[in-house]
């Protein structure tokens, strides 16, 4: 039975991991390679990197690292953050991540999730989604939530799915930071739109979070969070232990 | 020496790591004469099976491939590479694989329940259907990583694992000095480093 995958998500500048990771054991917090071993070993089923760098020296940064990270740790590497052409796909492809997340880009161009699941196959497309609702409607937003663009959000999935996108991470920008767990209204609402799997995102405050996710959207196939996990809230071990608890399927680590 | 093959699908960065990792140094090549002196053979793959199985037409390697392969040399197909073993797949239409091993891929869509997302992505659990020396640090049970759409049916007594998505689905493939995993080991954490590293030590 295929399991619920658990996916942190790092945060990266100029080739370090910002947002005050705080772990006793390691030595360097900052380090994309250390923590995402870290993760890897604690049973991560997978991890997120987004490179939030405005400069192309940052960029260049980011992907020395992310070939460092991909040589050393071998669950799936997924990248987000700046892409906004095949190029970028092309770039974070060649330094070892094996699927790429698309927001705004794919707004500015939606033409983009189609030239690259054409080239890099479906699987390797993921259409990250910030959603908030405005008059009773779940919007888009785009540049990190702060713009409205005006699309409906389930509509928008949708198109972006038919065009090839293998995967939708949506993240309820009503949910985020508010640490009361995740939009499940919301994410029912892309469950039901599409036949890729779904990620959820924004709101886990505690391991049960996860818990009511699975328990009441059995459609959605991972879990995404960062601050709960960085901060070590939430150890992935010990979440694991407790959705096995609940009856639902995750990979355990030996 | 172990010799990935190189024929112009899909980024090996990833698979040769791994192999670095478990203490094997590996060499990417498309040259006949390299992977004709090699001690064993990866043929890996994602994409499209015809554009796959068309480039390594193209690059005249198929007919290597084959050639090694009934020498004796280990093969371990991975992922579209597994897929490509067969004689079939009918991936958008129907075209002919290498025909190592006996038997079709298909498609999920109509196979699997309604409700189950395709491609499947995830970590599976494996089902030993036999022994084999592949297994020899891994066990029943252990998780692996898969993203496929399409998946191995075989005719003759390959199969040596399985997963179970909607119905029970070719995972690992075996015949002789033929190997193949359709899921990727090189993203399998260490149960797939350890896969890796049985099929390394093969004599």
């Amino acid at each position: 039975m295929i399991t619920k995958r658990i996916i942190p998500c790092l945060d990266v500048k100029d080739g370090r991991v910002v947002k005050g990771v705080n772990f006793a054991n390691l030595s360097d917090v900052s380090s994309p390679v250390a923590l995402g071993k870290f993760y890897s070993d604690c049973g991560a089923d997978e991890l997120v990197f987004y490179d939030i760098t405005a400069s192309s020296d940052g960029r260049k940064l980011f992907t020395d690292i992310l070939t460092e990270v991909a040589r050393n740790i071998f669950i799936p590497l997924t990248v987000g953050g700046g892409i906004n052409t095949l190029d970028d796909f092309d770039r974070v492809l060649k330094c070892g991540a094996d699927k790429v997340s698309v927001n705004s880009g794919a707004i500015k161009n939606p033409e983009l999730v189609k030239e690259a699941a054409l080239k890099y196959g479906d699987q390797c497309v993921v259409i990250s989604v910030d959603a908030k609702r405005v008059d009773g409607h779940f919007r888009v937003f785009a540049k990190g939530g702060r713009e409205d663009t005006g699309m409906e959000a389930i509509s928008w999935v949708k198109r972006c799915v038919q065009n090839g996108a293998g995967e939708v991470v949506l993240n309820s920008i009503d949910t985020d930071g508010v640490k009361k767990g995740f939009d499940l209204k919301m994410l029912e609402a892309v469950c039901d739109a599409v036949n890729v799997p779904v990620i959820a995102s924004g709101g886990a405050g505690s391991a049960q979070d996860f818990v009511t996710l699975f328990q009441t959207l059995p459609g959605v196939s991972a879990g995404l969070a960062a601050s709960i996990f960085h901060f070590g809230q939430v150890q992935i071990s010990d979440l694991k232990q407790l959705l096995k608890q609940n009856g639902i399927p995750v990979r355990l680590t030996r | 020496m172990i010799v990935i093959i190189d024929y112009g699908v899909g980024n090996l960065f990833s698979l040769s790591s791994s192999f670095r990792a478990i203490g094997y140094d590996v060499v990417i090549s498309r040259e006949r004469e390299v992977i004709e002196k090699a001690d064993k053979l990866i043929l890996p793959g994602v994409g499209a099976f015809e554009d796959a199985v068309k480039k390594l037409r193209d690059s005249g390697l198929d007919e290597t491939v084959i050639q090694q392969a009934k020498k004796g040399t280990p093969l371990m197909g991975i992922c579209l590479g597994m897929q490509m073993l067969f004689e079939k797949s009918y991936e958008y239409g129907e075209h002919e694989g290498l025909g190592l091993l006996k038997g079709d891929v298909i498609g999920m869509a109509g196979a699997i329940p309604e409700d189950l997302n395709i491609p499947h992505i995830g970590w599976n659990a494996l089902i030993f259907k036999k022994d084999n020396p592949l297994f020899k640090y891994i066990s029943n049970g252990d998780f692996v990583y898969f993203v496929h759409s399409y998946y191995a049916v075989a005719r003759d007594d390959s199969v040596i694992a399985t997963t179970e998505y909607g119905k029970e689905m070719t995972a690992m493939v075996a015949k002789g000095n033929i190997f193949g995993c359709q899921f990727h080991p090189e993203k399998s954490g260490d149960v797939g480093l350890n896969i890796l590293k049985a099929f390394c030590e093969m004599e």
